[in-house]
């Protein structure tokens, strides 16, 4: 690790006047990749702002028709939440299966969404669920924040709230990768007033994306039984030593399989 | 009968330490003033080095030191040792290529060691290791196995022509072929047996002190035998000599083999302390971990197996590629050929069998002992060609193991291994009832319905440990002996302190060993210590590896038992005024025949240190006695091992469902210390079957260098385990044990490959049998389905 100053603001505008003040500034928020990216010299920063002291910032609420997840709720606080499992039950497992317990009191959901691994769960409910990420400077929908790998975010902008229309179902399906647990494919299946979305993580270098083949027989025919005979184009996905494209192509047929079962449940 | 004696299953004393975070590891032992170590490593599989400049690094803060290659030389340190000869089948010597600590003009695996910089804190040192600018002109590298020895590859040393170390072999050719002639089935396997990265959960640690004053050394090191780390660093690298040279392994947090061995790091800072007169600390970190601790296994082999109408084996012929490895490690070059070839012949009556292996360098991390060592290897062979031999000649494999069992001892196999004693049918009938064999359709009923393949597969496996006697392994080309030694020291209080060369890094010998002492001298065990890992308090030691503790280090405390009773009892005969010959000694109590006089134990001890009652002429004051233990065989653990699974063909998971370990160590001094030995052995032959993949790119960069990528085994990835014992006592100590501590790595992963075979219906499946290649093996089915 190399040397860095670290300061933990207590309010949002204080955060924001140290990340104007000191360039190339980091935002820590569970800091689940980022730090063992520092420890291992892969990155270098000269200040690191802990946004877990800033109050307000872990709320999870319900508006309406929106489930509304503060940036610095923890995955284990998603999984624990009475409030997200009334209103998208789906999150609450898959917040839940995200690494392991230590990763899931530190990991917080804006964390995961902001550094947007391609392998990460979050990014995939986010898009198939139609989310809005709030910042300290607008509101983004997610189908724009996640066009490509770590698209979106200008330097001096804060993620601060997240929040879900609640759709008719959802459902995450993960495939974890057995050495890293992250997904090896993850599929989220969200079934809505505006139509059927069905988004792979894990799949594909550049991130998230939707699987526009499943989407149009699901919006057909909301159940598995059409699924199978769809064979999923593997052209331009991820082939590493823990599995090819072909497999994983296979995988996003599987795990959308699953993860609408589980949305019929 | 003691509570605390043999065979009870007493808690480990030691695990409170360890668990509550009390243990002193390596890591925790800071010297005043000292600096700290880092290691600049290559970045390059196979390199030549131009230059190295320092000067800015030298220059930066904190730096005390920073040296190279020629500075070792400059001051004669020898270079790393491989303490086993082999003999090619010509007769002519390994050809062994330098191991220098710090590279000198040669790189050879990604990771070699370059040069060390010392510093007063650790992020100094690593701040001026990035400083430092080697020039490398890169090499093409020989980085596959398979292809290595090839003559296109590059050369690695210039010492072994076509990176070819040796070409060993065993057994009679001819009486195989013969076999092989007459056989009327055959049966032919071709595989890899993979490569394995440790993964202690102790990274390796050293701080070493010179002491002007004295001249001498302390170094703590992560050893398994600290005896044998300060022999090679006097005899062969030149440190110190033995009398200036202490070594210490304190606690140390797990080994698996990979602490036998006397490393680079070790070295460099045991002389760099007193180069720069500063106590010098170095303490990897898991990515270190991966590139420099010796790696495991990593065979190619084909194996053929030659049977008669009745499945009766004719013949075994078995032709192994061995990867050693950029350079040879400690042991490196025993492993695939003395402690694997004599294996071979399995739990079976085998008439005729031929190995031929050949050890081949390539730029990767050097290979060596890991939990098994060439045992795993062995099994693997021998239990997969059994298993589809039978398969293919349509007999029940549990049938067709029965038929070739052997069932009269001593067995002499025709690969040197003398059997001394086993009940391979008893352990078999015991395993299929524990594992309800009767009920497999059924449930395989159930899976089948479900959409699941469900596969069954058995390795009966043997092992040998306590590799002994001294005199025939000498002849083996051992550069060591492999007996052990104890010192027994009675207190005056009747308190008891074990010294013993053997070392725990896991396996409970703080309770072992206590435990047949207190056996023996008939005191609970809280009345006696055990001491270990320390040159400067146990005199000599070969330190723990190859289930030999038990075995070789047990029956040295129970021959300087012998010799502490028979003292005793001298003592307390004169105490009682009686003839010796009238004294016994049952349950801690001296008791003379034909009187009501008796001595406590305690009170013996109190005598011998007040020399009151005796003529010190006759019989010398004090208790303390020592042995030296050689026993006169190996000892041959077996057992049976049952894996049942369940294929998820949509995604390849493989779910171990059930798991019957059913072994005969012989006695047993504490059964819960082997039940707990057995369900990590298990844990780690599945992890090896199923999980744990080592990758290098084609250029030697290893791909597998982080828990992102290398997938050890987690408890969700292993069922409840069923373990029984019978228990044939071996004849060869005077305990009778066996020795159990790899036997679960050594039987798990055949039975699991055996079990994923039988669910797929064919043999085409390599370790580990990863999701993603269980996927492809279930497809490739589909198709030859559909082409039938």
């Amino acid at each position: 690790m190399y040397a860095f100053e670290y300061v933990r603001p207590s309010t949002l505008s204080e955060a924001e006047r140290a990340l104007a003040a000191q360039p190339g500034a980091k935002l820590l928020a569970g800091g689940q990749s980022l730090i063992p990216a520092l420890k291992l010299r892969l990155n270098r920063v000269p200040l690191l702002i802990d946004l877990s002291a800033i109050t307000g910032l872990n709320r999870i609420e319900r508006r309406g028709n929106l489930l509304a997840i503060g940036a610095m709720t923890t995955h284990a606080e998603v999984a624990a939440s009475s409030v997200v499992k009334a209103a998208i039950p789906g999150l609450v497992h898959l917040a839940g299966n995200i690494g392991d317990p230590q990763v899931r009191n530190a990991g917080t959901i804006g964390g995961s969404l902001a550094n947007n691994d391609p392998a990460a769960d979050y990014p995939a409910a986010a898009l198939a669920l139609a989310a809005m990420l709030k910042t300290n400077r607008q509101e983004i929908a997610a189908d724009n924040h996640f066009s490509g790998l770590f698209a979106g975010f200008a330097e001096d902008e804060i993620l601060t709230e997240i929040l879900f229309p609640i759709p008719r179902r959802f459902a995450y399906s993960k495939f974890p990768n057995p050495a890293s647990r992250f997904a090896l494919v993850g599929c989220a299946v969200a079934q809505a007033a505006t139509g059927v979305r069905v988004v792979a993580t894990g799949a594909g270098a550049n991130g998230v994306f939707r699987v526009p083949e499943l989407e149009t027989a699901l919006s057909a025919s909301f159940s598995p039984d059409g699924l199978k005979r769809i064979v999923i184009d593997s052209s331009n996905l991820t082939s590493d030593i823990h599995g090819d494209a072909e497999y994983r192509a296979h995988l996003i047929g599987v795990m959308t399989k699953r993860a609408v079962d589980a949305c019929l449940a | 009968m003691s509570e605390t004696g043999i065979g009870k299953p007493v808690r480990r004393r030691e695990d409170i330490r360890f668990i509550t975070g009390n243990g002193r590891y390596t890591a925790d032992i800071n010297r005043p003033g000292q600096v700290y170590a880092v290691f600049v490593r290559s970045p390059h599989a196979h390199a030549r080095i131009r230059n190295i400049e320092t000067t800015a690094a030298i220059a930066a803060p904190g730096v005390a030191g920073i040296f190279t290659g020629k500075d070792l030389e400059a001051d004669r340190i020898g270079k790393l040792i491989c303490g086993w000869m082999i003999h090619s089948k010509d007769g002519s010597p390994m050809n062994m290529g330098a191991h220098p600590a710090l590279a000198l003009d040669r790189v050879r695996y990604a990771g070699d060691h370059v040069a060390v910089v010392l510093a007063d804190s650790v992020e100094q040192a690593k701040d001026a290791a990035e400083l430092i600018a080697v020039d490398y002109e890169p090499l093409p590298a020989a980085v596959h196995l398979t292809e290595a020895q090839a003559a296109s590859q590059p050369q690695i040393h210039e010492e072994a022509p076509n990176n070819t170390v040796y070409q060993w072999h065993l057994g009679d050719k001819a009486a195989v072929d013969a076999a092989f002639a007459r056989a009327a089935h055959r049966t032919r396997l071709e595989f890899t047996n993979n490569r394995l990265i440790p993964n202690a959960i102790e990274p390796r640690a050293a701080v070493a002190e010179y002491d002007a004053a004295s001249g001498g050394y302390t170094l703590y090191t992560t050893s398994q035998n600290p005896h044998v780390t300060r022999l090679v660093l006097s005899a062969f690298i030149g440190i110190a000599p033995e009398n200036r040279l202490r070594v210490v392994a304190p606690d140390v947090g797990g080994g698996f083999g990979s602490k036998i061995f006397i490393y680079a790091e070790e070295v460099v800072c045991t002389w760099a302390a007193r180069k720069i007169g500063r106590p010098v600390k170095w303490v990897a970190d898991r990515s270190e971990s991966f590139v420099a601790d010796a790696h495991g296994r990593d065979h190619h082999t084909v194996a053929q197996a030659a049977m008669d109408a009745e499945g009766k084996i004719l013949g075994l012929r078995v032709r192994t590629k061995a990867n050693l490895g950029a350079y040879l490690s400690t042991f490196a070059s025993s492993v695939p050929t003395y402690l694997y070839a004599p294996l071979l012949s399995g739990q079976y009556d085998v008439p005729a069998i031929y190995c031929e292996v050949d050890g081949v360098y390539t730029n990767t991390t050097p290979v060596d002992a890991y939990r098994g060592a060439g045992r795993p290897e062995a099994t693997f062979v021998i239990e997969r060609l059994v298993e589809v031999a039978a398969r293919e000649m349509g007999i029940d494999p549990a049938e067709f193991r029965m038929r070739n069992f052997i069932r009269k001892f001593p067995h002499q196999t025709p690969v040197l291994s003398n059997y001394d004693v086993g009940n391979y049918p008893a352990c078999m009938k015991v395993a299929l009832e524990s594992a309800d064999h009767a009920g497999f359709a059924e449930r395989k009923r159930t899976s089948t319905a479900k959409g699941k393949l469900r596969g069954l597969g058995f390795s009966a496996y043997i092992e040998a440990c306590g590799i002994a006697p001294s005199t025939a392994i000498g002849a083996l080309g051992a550069g060591v002996g492999l007996w052990e030694s104890a010192e027994i020291r009675v207190n005056a209080t009747g308190t008891v302190e074990v010294l013993t060369g053997t070392h725990a890094h896991g396996q409970g010998h703080e309770t072992t060993l206590a435990q047949i002492v207190s056996e023996r001298l008939g005191i609970p065990i809280d009345q006696v210590s055990v001491i270990h890992g320390d040159t400067d308090k146990v005199q000599m030691g070969m330190g723990t590896y190859g289930s030999r503790s038990a075995a070789v280090g047990g029956s040295a405390v129970v021959r300087a038992l012998d010799k502490v009773v028979l003292k005793a009892t001298r003592i307390a005969a004169r105490c009682m005024e009686v003839p010796e010959d009238s004294v016994e000694f049952t349950d801690g109590v001296f008791s003379a025949r034909g009187t009501n006089r008796t001595m406590k134990f305690a009170e013996v001890a109190l005598q011998a240190y007040l020399a009151h009652k005796f003529d010190t002429a006759e019989i010398e004051p004090g208790l303390k006695e020592s042995a030296f233990y050689d026993p006169t065989n190996f000892t041959f653990p077996s057992g049976v091992h049952i894996a049942e699974v369940e294929i998820d063909p949509e995604t390849g998971n493989t779910r171990v469902e059930r798991w019957t370990a059913v072994d005969d160590f012989g006695n047993l001094i504490n059964p819960m210390i082997v039940e707990g030995q057995v369900h990590g052995g298990i844990a780690q032959g599945i992890g090896q079957a199923l999980l744990e993949r080592t990758v290098y790119d084609d250029t030697g960069q290893l791909l597998t260098a982080s828990y992102m990528d290398y997938c050890m085994p987690r408890a969700s990835d292993l069922p409840s385990f069923d373990v029984a014992m019978t228990n044939t006592p071996c004849p060869s100590n005077p305990l009778g044990v066996k020795g159990c501590g790899e036997a679960g790595a050594i039987a798990a992963p055949a039975a699991l490959i055996n079990a994923i075979t039988n669910a797929l219906g064919h043999e085409d499946i390599e370790m580990p049998a990863t999701p993603g290649a269980v996927w492809r093996a279930v497809a490739l089915r589909a198709e030859k389905r559909a082409a039938e």
